[in-house]
């Protein structure tokens, strides 16, 4: 009965009365800041004192054994889990407790470990998706009901800015193919394609090189590497290939049962005796 | 190309509602045919709406005659209203009525929509059904809206030659409905609300605002069930709640499933069982009528399963309508390659699924021990 | 005095939602499925027991019992199992049009007029002649014997099937389904017939519901079963779905709210109120009252 009671008080407070903790803006350098963040569910501590310093144009890896937390702290900065402790600020703008939707307009984009495409939509339609916030293309309901000019302009533009994201991956060709008869490899790219289409500060990209031959995961540090100079990009990356993030990262964090490991620059980290003995056990 | 299969349906509705106008002035239509084309009328409206949820949103609705219900009753009140004051029903009462019952009935798809912002699936379905028989529940006690003995509506003129302007009505707002929905579905408000179908997570992560969108789609799909309950109450002498039970739900969601979960398979499928039910109904009699139900479940049962059935892939492949079309007229066809509404209703309800329920920010807790319980537990995928 | 007699009744009532709850729950945890037909293997037990009461009520009940059980199996054969791995609206279609066939068949063959029962009568026909109505007064206060077999057999159904899918390998074989089809597959367990005795479980009680509703001198119609099995799984729901107290307590609570309404003159509103209690611990609570915690892999 008390559990209910509570459960009722917090679905007032939260979904009623909207009543967030206070969001407050910080002098920072760096585009990502995390203070001490994480989340226990129930007893379990998934993540704690999370402390990230991400500078701008850096490709950050977060990498750690499996279940030490990672995926949690990418829920957490996108707002899919609300943190308990801790807060995080993108370019010293707080953003903890934000909806997952709004994070998003603030500038943070991610990718997925398991991919999630809108797989009844073309490709083109996938990324137009991704750009339905974007100031530049607004068109209101009633422009769209109406078929008034800007409804066209709007539709006209979105698709060809689309295409040319489309181009940067190789995928422009398939743009009318349903997103679900992709190979693995471009369904990956597609969903980056997507994240970048909302224009975001930070990308996060969740095991982006999962499941793909040696050519692939090339190939995808190429892209990423061009992503970065091309849109002047930070990008947050969690994998698992050792060989990719040594290749691609220019410093890492190392999570282990959901706290900081070390962090540094990514070979000293890698050469870390603590982070080889998390890997191998003993 | 592009321009006819857009633009087809507003070309044979419009090109219908003409010609059965011309007729209906002259007096050529009788009363029984005349009532069969309101009736189709309705259901057409009633299935485009519909689809809007279960189509594109994704959700499942079981309460859509309750929005209807809804429309008939402030309509229909209203409508008496006003014909007792201006003395007479005229097209500006009827009007007046639209547009009231539609607001009425708007407000609460915006209701029911709320929960539907934290509860999918069979869960949702489950609510929309209650708001159904809640709707029902107050409608047949108040004693405003007439009560147990039901509301006596100003029926349209009985007369022949201006009863057809009913009908009429019901096209112009047939063709409103096929002129809302498919805007907005080709739209991007549209696609953002078929990607909310597709992959809510990925959705949000997309900077989608599901609740404004899932709001979107059930209040235009709950106004214009309103629409056809204002209709529905003229076409009628009076209203009676229990009209609009669940069973008139599941009717509704039977012809947009019949249809195919597209705008225009809803429109055939809408005008080809009305006119059966009507056919069966007259033709058969009343004992006959049981056998009508009959013959429709088991249709919708095979329909169901040789459509859905995994083990019948190979051979929905080998041997469906269009391929064999395809093979009549050699046309090349991409089977990747799909248009803007197409919806592929075999993959698209893989959110309507148990291990789903609950929205992401949904966390409720474990209490005591349930090693007894069955289900709710894990198996996501 | 009223107050007490309300809470009665209440009992009497929730412990038939419950009932029926049970099979919904024991269905939905397994298959995964809404069994909108469910309603309808009610009224098919019920018509089941008028036909096989001349005969002898004991027999009617249990032949009831089988062929319930037989009809829910070969449903899920036939209607249910072809589309499984399909998307979860097509099933729940499905559902829908068996449900229709089950009323339309029944309405064929039985007609559509309501029949009368005296199933209690037929059971209990000493006790009729001591007790007027089968009711037991002790002092100002009365109870109906029915009251009592229904709170009985509501208690004993929940107990064994607690027992059930504690103790039995079939029934920890059934939780493992729940939780995981594949897996359990691999781990050996043959998912089919563990479905397809849910669904046997499930059936027979709802014949046994229908036996209750009989006893309660309620009149055999096609559409008996619609809104009680709705009404049961909102009770389901209200107490989580998948928890077997869950299902009785819900049950419970469904048939207490419904006879207060009535007594507090709210009578006419009673569904409205019982469908906004349902909308209220959706909203609150979703997993219902006993329900326990999941979460999404993201």
């Amino acid at each position: 009965m008390a559990k209910l009671i509570d459960n009722i008080k917090t679905f007032v407070n939260t979904k009623i009365l909207k009543k967030a903790h206070k969001r407050e803006a910080i002098e920072s350098k760096y585009v990502l800041e995390t203070r001490n963040l994480g989340i226990s569910f129930g007893g379990l501590k998934a993540a704690q004192n999370v402390n990230l310093k991400i500078e701008k144009n850096e490709i950050y890896g977060l990498i750690g054994p499996n279940g030490a937390g990672k995926t949690t702290v990418f829920n957490l900065l996108t707002g899919v889990y609300q943190p308990t402790e801790g807060a995080f600020y993108l370019n010293g703008e707080e953003l903890t407790g934000l909806p997952q939707d709004k994070i998003n307009h603030k500038g943070i984009a991610r990718t997925f470990q398991n991919i999630r495409l809108f797989n009844n939509m073309t490709v083109v339609r996938n990324v137009m998706v991704g750009l339905t916030n974007q100031p530049e293309y607004k068109c209101s309901l009633f422009e769209s009901i109406l078929r008034l000019p800007k409804h066209f302009k709007v539709e006209k533009e979105m698709r060809k800015r689309a295409k040319e994201l489309l181009r940067i991956f190789d995928l422009e060709d398939e743009r009318n193919n349903l997103a679900c008869n992709l190979p693995y490899g471009k369904q990956r790219k597609l969903e980056i394609a997507r994240a970048l289409a909302t224009n975001p500060k930070l990308l996060l990209l969740d095991e982006p090189a999962a499941g793909m031959n040696p050519n692939e995961t090339e190939d995808l540090v190429n892209t990423i590497k061009k992503i970065r100079d091309e849109f002047d990009m930070t990008v947050l990356l969690i994998e698992h290939d050792m060989k990719f993030v040594s290749g691609l990262c220019d410093r890492i964090t190392v999570l282990n049962f959901g706290t900081v490991l070390t962090e540094g620059d990514t070979k000293t980290a890698l050469n870390n005796p603590d982070v080889i003995k998390a890997y191998i056990g003993g | 190309m592009k321009f006819v299969k857009h633009y087809l349906s507003y070309v044979v509705v419009g090109a219908l509602a003409i010609i059965l106008s011309v007729v209906g002035a002259v007096g050529g239509l009788s009363g029984t045919f005349l009532a069969l084309l309101e009736q189709s009328v309705i259901a057409i409206i009633l299935a485009v709406s519909l689809n809007m949820v279960v189509g594109f949103l994704g959700e499942l609705s079981l309460g859509h005659a309750g929005f209807m219900c809804v429309g008939a009753y402030v309509g229909g009140k209203l409508a008496v209203l006003l014909s007792s004051s201006l003395g007479g029903t005229n097209i500006v009462t009827v009007i007046l009525a639209l547009i009231v019952g539609g607001l009425c009935a708007g407000i609460c798809g915006f209701i029911v929509g709320l929960p539907a912002l934290r509860l999918r699936g069979d869960y949702l379905a489950i609510v929309t059904l209650a708001f159904g028989e809640i709707v029902k529940n107050i409608f047949e006690n108040s004693e405003f809206f007439g009560g147990q003995t039901g509301l006596r509506t100003p029926e349209f003129t009985t007369k022949r030659d201006t009863r057809f302007i009913l009908f009429l009505i019901g096209a112009i707002v047939v063709l409103l409905t096929l002129f809302v929905i498919q805007n907005v579905i080709r739209s991007k408000h549209g696609r953002a609300i078929t990607a909310i179908r597709d992959n809510e997570i990925a959705a949000r992560a997309t900077g989608i605002n599901v609740t404004k969108y899932k709001l979107m789609g059930f209040v235009i799909s709950a106004v214009f069930a309103g629409l056809a309950g204002v209709l529905y109450s003229y076409s009628q002498q009076s209203l009676q709640a229990k009209t609009f039970d669940y069973n008139y739900s599941i009717e509704i969601l039977v012809i947009v499933v019949l249809g195919g979960m597209t705008v225009n398979g809803s429109i055939i499928s809408a005008v080809l069982i009305t006119a059966l039910n009507n056919i069966l109904q007259t033709k058969l009699g009343g004992s006959f009528a049981v056998a009508k139900d009959l013959i429709y479940a088991v249709v919708l049962i095979l329909m169901v399963i040789y459509r859905n059935a995994p083990a019948l892939k190979n051979f929905r492949e080998k041997y469906n309508l269009t391929n064999l079309w395809r093979k009549i007229v050699k046309h090349k066809h991409d089977p990747a390659r799909v248009g803007d509404d197409a919806v592929r209703w075999d993959v698209v309800p893989t959110k309507i699924s148990m291990d789903e329920v609950l929205s992401t920010d949904v966390v409720i807790d474990t209490t005591g021990d349930n090693s007894a319980d069955i289900g709710e537990r894990g198996g996501n995928k | 005095m009223k107050f007490l007699e309300t809470l009665i009744n209440g009992f009497s009532i929730g412990g038939i939602y419950a009932m029926i709850a049970l099979g919904y729950t024991m269905v939905y945890g397994i298959a995964k499925m809404l069994n909108f037909a469910h309603g309808d293997i009610i009224m098919v037990g019920a018509y089941v027991i008028i036909l096989f009461l001349p005969i002898n009520p004991v027999v009617a009940i249990i032949a009831a019992v089988v062929l319930c059980a037989l009809l829910g199996i070969s449903i899920e054969k036939v209607a249910y199992k072809p589309l499984r791995g399909a998307s979860p609206l097509a099933v729940l279609i499905t559902a829908i049009g068996v449900s229709y066939l089950l009323q339309s068949l029944a309405q064929i063959i039985a007609g559509p007029n309501p029949k009368l029962n005296n199933l209690f009568e037929k059971l209990f026909p000493k006790f009729l002649e001591t007790h007027r109505g089968g009711i037991i007064a002790i002092g100002s206060f009365s109870i109906k014997l029915s009251t009592i077999i229904t709170l009985a057999c509501v208690a004993v159904v929940m107990i064994g099937l607690t027992l059930f899918v504690k103790r039995t390998k079939t029934g920890r074989a059934m939780v493992a389904v729940s939780e995981d089809k594949g897996a359990a597959q691999l781990m050996g367990v043959n998912v089919n017939s563990i479905i397809m005795i849910t669904f046997a479980i499930g059936s027979a009680l709802a014949a046994l519901a229908s036996t209750l509703m009989m006893l309660d001198g309620q009149k055999f119609a096609v559409d008996m079963g619609s809104l009680p099995g709705i009404k049961a799984f909102t009770a389901a729901v209200i107490g989580g779905i998948g928890s077997i107290p869950g299902a009785m307590l819900g049950g419970i609570v469904l048939g207490l709210v419904e006879c207060f309404a009535q007594m507090i003159g709210l009578g006419e509103y009673t569904v409205a109120i019982e469908f906004s209690i349902l909308i209220i611990v959706l909203l609150v609570k979703p997993t219902g009252i006993l329900g326990k915690k999941r979460r999404e892999k993201v």
